[in-house]
């Protein structure tokens, strides 16, 4: 007797999340990108859709990166010594459909910008750049609670995705985030209480749920994993049976994590295999969005995808 | 868990008024309150004051019909007035019910399977209530056996393994929680369970303290779907608490106001 395939039918879907607006929009992109969608568990095609291949946003800081390893120095040569040249680079040679611009100079230990200097340099970067955008803050709270409201000001109308609200620090971004018509990036500590707890929050301020992407944070290959697959597993579980608090799309932040282990360090070509497959992995959890810094990973993890998604 | 509002019922005054003055407004807000506070399907019974059920109950259907799509659980012992009302909903249905006797099943089966409707089979025949969990069982496989021979799908059956009052007969109620879970064991696939909550605190004092107390326990049987007073805030939030223990659903600290974005 021939074996039948149990098929899942699920309620409930994953909300989609538009990012950039094109001028008819009100913004100036050429292009959007739309993440989420999907109606089954990841890549599980035949029980249901995935309408929106998972998306690599690169990472670019706004100023020269002090930290980075020699190899991601190297594959981006001068270039990554100005903002604007290297955002360039990512979107000429690697065909960058997003970018997620880190006000990394803001940070009090790494220049201190002020919110109006930031708030410039994201004009610049707009008018420069015309891929979607990611802005993400320095991750010091204090700092982030004046730059953000500037930027998003500065971005009104492009429909960016801003970052991040936690649980102890959303008031601010949230209320900008809203009024400037952008989506918010809420970060829980691998903790999927947590998660549903601020996506709640949120949307008590007004902000719909279709508007968040949660942040689960990663951690790198045999640096906890399968910790964030596990909770990314977990929420997309319930939300497709539907809970519609967990049913947002996710943005994990690969690069810095899997660049920051003794592996990635030891050895530049081990980096790049650290970053490809942590982003390979988190995409057969439901990773929507995977921020990362090699480019030649990068082309790895969109090989892969494609392989993926060949057929349908 | 499937909530059956039964707010919509003429036992209740000021809904056998609504019913003999044809005010939509009345039963149309009954309506609507029962779904904000949580409702999923609403029980439709113009009760014992009814002189003409086979004109109410259609009534009440297309008035409840006109505010909400939700399921309407279209609550009568006699198959006429059952008729009458599948005939007139155009919302999806809800037989309730049918009792364990053959020439009842043979009315009703034929019945839910031409509208499509889902159909609830209580555990009693004409012999009378059961006395103990055997005679639940029994009465439930013969309607299983019933529902299974006329190829009615048995996941669209909800078992009902009558709840009495607490103060009639306190010795039944634990063996009416074990067969909440012994009826998944008749079958397979197995048919689901209901109850009619406020039964257990019939003429009781405490009965929402009593209502709330039995439907922790019967979930925790493993029951799907209550009939109850969704308007009983403590009784809502009580049962958003027990599934939540039962890993239903994921905890955050406004489990409860998570439960009801949904």
């Amino acid at each position: 007797m021939e074996t039948q395939l149990v098929l899942e039918k699920w309620p409930g879907s994953i909300s989609v999340v538009t990012i950039g607006a094109k001028t008819a929009e009100g913004g100036s992109r050429s292009q959007t990108v739309q993440i989420g969608g999907q109606t089954a568990l990841p890549l599980m095609f035949k029980e249901g859709v995935m309408p929106n291949r998972p998306k690599i946003a690169f990472e670019i800081w706004d100023i020269a990166p002090v930290d980075f390893e020699q190899e991601l120095m190297t594959a981006y040569g001068r270039a990554i010594n100005d903002p604007f040249t290297w955002a360039q680079v990512c979107v000429d040679e690697f065909k960058a459909d997003l970018i997620c611009l880190k006000m990394q100079g803001t940070h009090p230990d790494f220049g201190d910008r002020s919110p109006q200097e930031a708030a410039k340099f994201v004009s610049k970067f707009l008018n420069q750049i015309k891929v979607p955008l990611i802005i993400t803050g320095s991750g010091d709270n204090a700092k982030d609670n004046l730059v953000l409201p500037a930027c998003s000001e500065a971005a009104k109308g492009e429909r960016c995705l801003i970052g991040s609200a936690v649980q102890d620090n959303y008031k601010t971004l949230v209320a900008s985030v809203l009024a400037d018509g952008h989506s918010i990036i809420a970060e829980s500590p691998i903790d999927i209480n947590i998660a549903k707890q601020l996506n709640i929050l949120i949307s008590d301020m007004g902000l719909s749920l279709e508007r968040i992407v949660i942040d689960p944070t990663i951690g790198a290959l045999g640096y906890g994993l399968e910790y964030a697959y596990s909770i990314m597993e977990r929420a997309r579980l319930a939300a497709l049976s539907g809970d519609k608090t967990l049913a947002c799309p996710f943005i994990c932040f690969v690069g810095q994590e899997a660049w920051r282990v003794k592996e990635a360090k030891a050895d530049g070509r081990q980096g790049i295999a650290w970053e490809t497959l942590t982003a390979t992995s988190l995409i057969q959890s439901g990773a929507d969005i995977l921020v990362m810094r090699h480019p030649k990973a990068a082309e790895n993890v969109l090989w892969y995808t494609d392989g993926l998604f060949r057929g349908q | 868990m499937l909530i059956i509002g039964e707010l919509i019922n003429g036992m209740y005054a000021n809904i056998a008024l609504a019913l003999k003055e044809r005010d939509k407004k009345v039963i149309q807000s009954c309506a609507l309150e029962q779904v904000a506070c949580g409702a999923d399907a609403l029980d439709i019974s113009c009760g014992p004051a009814s002189k003409n059920p086979l004109i109410d109950l259609p009534w009440l259907v297309e008035v409840v019909g006109e505010v909400t799509d939700k399921p309407l659980c279209l609550d009568s012992s006699k198959p006429q007035v059952i008729a009458e009302g599948l005939k007139a909903a155009k919302n999806p249905t809800i037989i309730n019910s049918t009792t364990a006797d053959i020439e009842k099943l043979q009315i009703l089966l034929p019945l839910a399977k031409q509208y499509k409707s889902k159909l609830i089979g209580i555990a009693i025949d004409s012999k009378g209530i059961p006395q103990n969990k055997d005679q639940r069982l029994e009465l439930a496989a013969r309607i299983l056996e019933q529902a299974g021979q006329s190829g009615f799908a048995l996941e669209d059956l909800y078992l009902d393994p009558i709840v009495m009052p607490v103060n009639v007969a306190q010795n039944q109620i634990r063996d009416i929680l074990e067969t909440i879970a012994e009826f998944k064991m008749i079958s397979s696939p197995h048919g689901k369970t209901v109850i009619g909550l406020s039964n257990i605190s019939q003429g009781a004092k405490n009965r929402s303290l009593i209502n709330r107390t039995f439907l922790t326990m019967a979930v925790a049987s493993g029951l799907d779907s209550a009939i109850l007073d969704p308007k009983d805030k403590e009784l809502m939030d009580t049962l958003i608490t027990a599934e939540l223990i039962l890993n239903k659903n994921i905890y955050c600290d406004s489990y409860l106001e998570a439960y009801r974005k949904r």
